[in-house]
């Protein structure tokens, strides 16, 4: 059911200007690219679920930004929002993931075995490790449009496909809103919880609505494979333990989504994606892999050198604090993980993190010993 | 228009012969090979009500208690003439459950022709609101005769200030929760511009919130004048903060006795305030500027939302009929602590609040009351029972000091029905 502006054929009655945001105090990626020129050619436009121009932009209307920190600004509510509304999306595209060409195809590599080492990080250091990426499911609309009955259909094919897994895949599914007290407190004290999302940037692009119908957390019996239902995209798939073996945590990674994958395209309802933008979620930010691989790692010596964001960045590598992302990090803990998501493939970006967190161990431990460090710093990958 | 509603129906029925085949994904696919706005409307048919009908079991409001599966199905895919929706509507309701001691509404209006259109909701959200006020036989009576108000002048040892507020729409313009950038924008020019034509102690100025100054702001700040960014989930889960400041301003009189907000939670929201207890002459002042805005917009050829029944159209369904909330900051020191002071309050149909407005709490003794109703009875009608109940409550007041007793007065009665 469509949401938001639905008038749009009303709203053409007025002229460009008139109905064209006021974006001079504006810092995200569309506001960078939306012209009144390109807001008055697309405006008309709406993709055959009805996401209209003003749906794709009011996040962004919204929320100012910061001079700092650069947001998307944009969200799409289907998969052909990439299409419809590319003259706005494929330069945002490029400019949020280092230049990618509308003419440039993406590599999916979900073949776990040609990942090269990755079993042997060093767990005094690396406290745990985790990767998650996000899927859609093709035929529904996108959590920004969707309505009630999309999402309880995308709820009960999800359940559908994960309680059918066996193996290291048993598990259960734990809908928001009928968990008990008991079952809450201890998804809270696993960290598996999701909540209500309170950010603007999400219920500004009507990610919240109807909270929380339709929304539940499914995880298998040995608590290392997680997957939130409804929350930003259709399904967010994470695996995770504790320690450096990132190996094993990508080989449960790929063979889950595989498996589930199969399961779904049985339904008929197979994944959205495409050769060029890889796998179609939600925030342009996440198209190609949507995967984020990393660890806790303790790095109290390498964070505080001066070089320490410049070995990041040369690495391709980004660093959070231990509460996920605008959190600050606690006792030298950070939580490093790769910087790309388009262009390049699964099994790509976690060996980027997995040799890069690697070398910033050795690193780390050279500091330890008062030697330096210099000699060891990479060129740009 | 003919051939394609012909399209839409054979459309339609292909994908629910090919649905009632089992063939549900094949329906989704047929339907994905089409383009254009009907395929929307179509896949809306592959989910029916029953499908998309919320889940209110754990909600306490107006809303929740009227909608129904049947009238959920009735009037799901119908849409106004600025194509707002029902979803739309209760959309608030859904996300905000309520509490169990205080019944928010639960819906809101998108237009003037939404209280129509949606009328099988409205209606009964309308009663239960407005006690018993049945908008399909009642008529509301609107006054804006201010001599006719007696005894208007309180004692200020015990009234420290007068105030009395109402919203206004214009007719044409999409409500808050539906309008356009455009739409905004328009009504902000509309409204300043018939401001911009007020003399004599009405003359003022208009601050947008997008271009005030520090200066300025903290000024308006210090006058108690500056509305905010809405933050209650009421309010931004019907959409009403998108865009924000964009088309969002105040303007007041030089004297700062005479205020509107512009682009709130309504259109406009008109203010007549004042220190001490004169609430003849804040009534007067309230009464006179609307008539004159309203002349100076009919000049323009434009006119406030109004008709018969609902009296004065506003976003919220609880602000019908008069949308007028005439109130006093008042110390009631003994009054307030006796235990049949909400009873008296209730009896003379007047609500309490602290001193910051809703759903905050009184400081010290001292505190707002206002009117409770809103439609079914007159500007004037309101205003005249708000001052008989606080020369009331002040006579009281002033029993207890003298260690007299006093009585709990009967309740007024409501417009029959």
């Amino acid at each position: 059911m469509p949401f938001g502006n639905t008038h749009n054929n009303f709203k053409l009655n007025y002229k460009v200007e008139e109905e064209y945001p006021d974006l001079s105090k504006h810092n995200n990626h569309m506001a960078k690219v939306l012209t009144k020129e390109l807001y008055g050619k697309l405006r008309d436009k709406q993709t055959p679920n009805g996401f209209t121009l003003d749906d794709v932009i009011q996040t962004g209307v919204d929320n100012p930004g910061h001079p700092f920190i650069m947001t998307v600004g944009c969200v799409a509510g289907d998969e052909e929002s990439y299409e419809v509304f590319k003259d706005l999306l494929d330069p945002i595209i490029s400019d949020r993931h280092n230049g990618y060409k509308a003419t440039d195809k993406h590599k999916t590599d979900l073949n776990f075995e040609n990942l090269k080492g990755g079993d042997d990080l060093d767990p005094a250091y690396v406290l745990s490790s985790r990767v998650r990426t996000g899927r859609s499911i093709k035929g529904f609309t996108l959590p920004p449009h969707s309505s009630r009955g999309e999402r309880r259909g995308i709820e009960k094919l999800s359940v559908e496909a994960l309680t059918s897994l066996d193996g290291e895949f048993k598990g259960k599914y734990y809908p928001l809103k009928s968990m008990t007290d008991a079952e809450q407190e201890q998804l809270i004290n696993d960290h598996f919880l999701f909540d209500k999302p309170v950010s603007p940037l999400l219920t500004c692009a009507g990610m919240a609505r109807d909270w929380p119908d339709g929304r539940g957390i499914w995880h298998n019996d040995s608590k290392t494979f997680l997957v939130w239902v409804n929350e930003e995209d259709h399904l967010r798939v994470i695996s995770m333990q504790q320690g450096g073996n990132m190996r094993e945590v990508f080989r449960r990674f790929c063979v889950g989504l595989q498996k589930i994958e199969e399961i779904f395209k049985k339904h008929n309802h197979g994944f959205m994606w495409n050769e060029h933008l890889g796998y179609i979620l939600t925030c342009p930010s996440n198209l190609g892999t949507g995967l984020r691989g990393g660890v806790h790692v303790k790095l109290p010596k390498l964070s505080t050198h001066p070089k320490f964001d410049e070995i990041l960045t040369r690495l391709r590598l980004q660093k959070r604090g231990t509460g996920g992302v605008d959190t600050a990090s606690v006792g030298g803990v950070f939580d490093i993980s790769n910087a790309d998501r388009l262009g390049s493939s699964e099994v790509a970006q976690v060996q980027m993190v997995v040799d890069g967190v690697k070398l910033m161990v050795e690193m780390e431990k050279k500091l330890e010993k008062g030697e330096a460090i210099d000699s060891m710093i990479p060129a740009q990958k | 228009m003919a051939s394609s509603f012909t399209r839409l129906i054979s459309g339609r029925n292909t994908a629910a012969l090919l649905a009632s085949l089992g063939a549900g994904t094949m329906a989704t696919g047929f339907l994905m090979s089409e383009t254009g706005p009907l395929a929307a409307d179509k896949k809306t048919k592959l989910y029916p009500p029953s499908s998309d009908f919320p889940d209110l079991r754990k909600h306490n409001n107006c809303m929740a208690a009227a909608l129904t599966p049947a009238i959920y199905a009735k009037l799901r895919d119908k849409v106004t003439p600025n194509n707002w929706t029902l979803d739309q509507s209760i959309q608030t309701g859904v996300d905000n459950p309520g509490h169990p001691f205080i019944k928010t509404v639960g819906c809101v209006a998108g237009d003037e022709e939404s209280y129509e259109v949606f009328a099988e909701l409205f209606d009964p959200v309308i009663k239960d609101r407005h006690n018993g006020y049945d908008p399909r036989t009642m008529k509301h009576p609107t006054d804006l005769d201010s001599s006719k108000i007696t005894n208007a002048v309180f004692d200020e040892n015990y009234v420290l200030s007068s105030r009395v507020r109402t919203g206004r729409s214009i007719r044409g313009l999409s409500l808050p929760p539906a309008c356009s950038r455009a739409e905004r924008r328009e009504v902000e020019r509309v409204v300043v511009t018939a401001l911009a034509g007020l003399k004599g102690d009405l003359a003022g100025r208009y601050y947008g919130l997008g271009d005030m100054t520090e200066k300025e702001q903290q000024q308006l700040i210090d006058d108690h004048f500056l509305f905010d960014k809405p933050v209650s989930p009421l309010l931004t889960c019907a959409f009403m903060a998108r865009d924000w400041p964009d088309a969002r301003g105040i303007w007041h009189n030089n004297e700062k006795t005479f205020l509107i907000w512009v682009n709130e939670e309504d259109h406009t929201r008109v203010i007549s305030m004042e220190k001490g207890g004169n609430m003849k002459r804040v009534f007067e002042r309230f009464c006179r500027g609307l008539k004159q805005v309203e002349h100076l917009i009919q000049e323009r050829g434009w006119e406030f939302m109004w008709n018969e029944h609902l009296g004065y159209i506003l976003t919220c369904p609880s602000n019908l009929g008069t949308g007028l909330r005439a109130g006093v900051h008042v110390r009631l020191p003994k009054l307030s602590q006796d235990p049949r002071f909400s009873k008296i309050l209730d009896n003379l149909r007047l609500q309490k609040r602290g001193t910051g407005g809703v759903d905050t709490a009184a400081t010290g003794d001292t505190f707002d009351i206002s009117n409770n109703d809103r439609l079914g009875k007159s500007e004037v009608e309101l205003v005249q029972l708000l001052v008989d109940g606080v020369n009331h409550l002040i006579e009281c007041e002033k029993k207890l000091e003298k260690g007299q007793d006093i009585k709990v007065p009967a309740p007024i009665t409501q417009f029959r029905k």
